[in-house]
């Protein structure tokens, strides 16, 4: 057993951390959306116009609703590539395990603003993929909406956060017991049905994890929309950031941060209840 | 490796036709022969089980017979049925395994319904099969619990309910008793006896503990480095081991080592005629067939010799006895208990409880 003294000491390091680096900033936060802006200067008058201003004027909640949407498309999208990508890798890759692996977490590595950049490369008009298209004579003039487009979002976003989405569902499959898959066949279970009912349930933790992490880091993403959204792919963070920079308005601006943190911590309540509900011995 | 390996006896099976046929079957693991040409035949109703060391392979040919494992040479036949090229699903095989493997997602209730459920079962006859399998197993009050909220024996028994709600040709049992305390595995080994009876399955059992094997079994298939080293019921292979390490495996025994010249057998300190021709010989003589001969009287057919005792192991009802017969000849002797003994005495035992067996 540990003493007082060494749980008390052990102990400050992380409060410090929470404390100065997470409620610190957060208290700011909000301390800024209850202020204003007269005359080109933030005034120290508390007030919930800012607030108000959210909800009334429809630009923001089209923009929220928007980001929203993408961020359940590259959802979608990641689950889509990312369970596949895990079940192979988890049942049927053999000794090529430990080199897909790999393969699927290098990416991690490689700067953000990078992939970013090659997403730019490909998708531009004189990029990769319209001269490929033109080349094979499949379109006659470059298309336009492949990059500045939410499409384009969608696409790069998705790119980034299908390893963050296949390692908790990789770890959930792995964790399955090789024998629950042969009872399941034992029991008359083929392969479809065995999946359906035994192999699916039991990764449904690593499911919503997987899904949370991609739908949370897409909602509070703005580099990718300002590096290929253009102005149709706007997304609330690049508002956040217009209103912190340019627009000068830091108390609508930390409303709005502060109207998207409710809705992340809401959603990680939600995914950590129902992960709960799913855990298995 | 005894003759009766690969035929086992005629009166040993069971009435009814072969249900299973093993037929020739090997299985290689890379450079590892895990079952070296196994033929074995399981009559309908039987209760068979294969016994052997860890390492023996007998869980190997119960997975070849489930279909998690394809045989390297061989084929595996039930009821006119070729069944080593069907998949797992469609074999009409079940198996209780080592760990029970109950899904923990689901109910004991759902666990047990599973079978039913991906054969598309009308709901009506899968309610009433499920509780009558629970029945079976005594565990209807427990049906709406989660697996991990269930002890050992009880998931041993949903497990059990699992297999048998699908009414299998032939039930695989892989050690299903090898987690249980001690008093719940006999009183779950008279239980599974006692419903193997009832309902009439035909049981092949994996085991390792040879008390179990006795215990269960019509035959027993004694398993020694992949290969049947005997195949014949308790009371016979027990009576009659065909080979010496089958007498050490099943039960204990003494061998007694020696050769036979002139018509006699002579094993260290012991001498007796045998009609037999010269050469080496090996003897499995029981503890229990050797006793203390209170007044020095020798029939014909008796053996006698005198021995000090070097130890005595009480074990209630009886006492396990260490002889020093001289010559480097030990016996071990189980007589009813009497008490604590010392000192040399006479100790005799039948010339046909001597039985003969090869290397």
């Amino acid at each position: 057993m540990y003493s007082r003294a060494y749980k008390s000491v052990a102990s400050i390091p992380p409060l410090l951390w929470v404390g100065v680096f997470l409620l610190l900033p957060y208290a700011l936060m909000f301390v800024n959306s209850v202020w204003a802006v007269r005359e080109g200067l933030i005034v120290h008058q508390w007030n919930w116009d800012n607030y108000k201003t959210l909800f009334t004027n429809p630009l923001y909640a089209q923009v929220l609703f928007r980001t929203m949407r993408i961020a359940a498309s590259v959802t979608l999208c990641s689950l889509l590539l990312g369970y596949p990508l895990a079940y192979y890798l988890a049942f049927h890759a053999g000794a090529r395990k430990d080199l897909l692996y790999q393969l699927v977490i290098v990416p991690l590595w490689v700067s953000y603003l990078v992939r970013g950049y090659a997403w730019k490369t490909i998708l531009g008009s004189d990029g990769v993929l319209n001269g490929f298209l033109q080349y094979f004579h499949l379109t006659h003039e470059p298309v336009g909406f492949f990059l500045y487009s939410p499409f384009a979002v969608v696409l790069m976003l998705t790119h980034i956060y299908t390893p963050f989405v296949f390692l908790p569902i990789y770890a959930a499959l792995e964790h399955i017991p090789r024998q629950l898959v042969e009872a399941s066949q034992d029991l008359g279970a083929g392969s479809f049905q065995t999946f359906w009912r035994v192999i699916l349930p039991l990764s449904m933790p690593g499911l919503l994890a997987g899904a949370t992490f991609a739908f949370v880091l897409s909602l509070g993403d703005f580099l990718a929309p300002l590096l290929v959204g253009g102005p149709s792919g706007t997304m609330i963070a690049n508002v956040v950031q217009s209103l912190f920079g340019a627009a000068f308005d830091w108390p609508l601006g930390a409303a709005i941060s502060v109207g998207i943190l409710v809705i992340t911590i809401s959603l990680l309540f939600l995914s950590e209840i129902l992960e709960k509900r799913w855990a298995f011995k | 490796m005894s003759a009766s390996a690969a035929n086992p006896p005629e009166q040993s099976t069971t009435d009814g036709a072969a249900l299973l046929e093993v037929r020739n079957v090997a299985k290689r693991f890379g450079a590892l022969d895990v079952l070296k040409n196994i033929s074995l035949n399981i009559a309908s109703g039987e209760f068979l089980t294969l016994l052997g060391e860890s390492g023996s392979g007998k869980t190997t040919l119960l997975r070849l017979i489930a279909g998690f494992e394809q045989p390297s040479a061989g084929e595996i036949w039930m009821v006119g049925e070729r069944l080593d090229i069907l998949p797992p699903y469609k074999r009409r095989v079940n198996t209780v395994f080592q760990n029970y493997a109950l899904f923990p997602h689901l109910s004991a209730r759902d666990n047990v319904a599973f079978g039913l459920r991906v054969k598309n079962t009308p709901a009506s006859e899968i309610s009433g099969r499920v509780e009558e399998a629970l029945g079976m197993v005594k565990m209807q009050g427990f049906a709406a619990a989660r697996p991990c909220k269930l002890s050992g024996g009880q998931q041993q028994r949903i497990a059990l309910a699992r297999a048998l709600v699908n009414r299998p040709q032939l039930l695989l049992l892989d050690e299903p008793l090898s987690a249980l305390d001690a008093n719940l595995r006999k009183q779950m080994q008279s239980e599974l006896k006692s419903l193997q009876r009832e309902i009439g399955i035909t049981f092949l059992f994996v085991t390792h503990d040879q008390e179990e094997a006795m215990a269960l079994s019509d035959r027993i298939a004694l398993l020694r480095d992949g290969a049947l080293e005997q195949v014949a019921p308790p009371r016979e292979i027990y009576a009659h081991p065909a080979t010496a390490y089958t007498a050490q495996f099943i039960g204990q025994t003494n061998l007694l080592r020696g050769e036979i010249r002139g018509s006699i057998a002579t094993c260290g300190a012991l001498r007796w005629p045998l009609e037999e021709t010269d050469g080496p010989v090996i003897f499995s003589l029981r503890p229990e067939a050797i006793r203390i001969c209170a007044d020095g009287k020798r029939q014909t057919n008796e053996v006698k010799c005198r021995g000090s005792i070097r130890q005595q192991l009480y074990g209630g009802s009886s006492e396990l006895l260490e002889v020093d017969c001289g010559s480097g000849q030990t016996l071990r002797v189980r007589i009813p208990a009497c008490g604590p003994l010392t000192g040399e005495h006479e100790f005799i035992f039948s010339l046909a409880d001597a039985v003969r067996v090869q290397e």
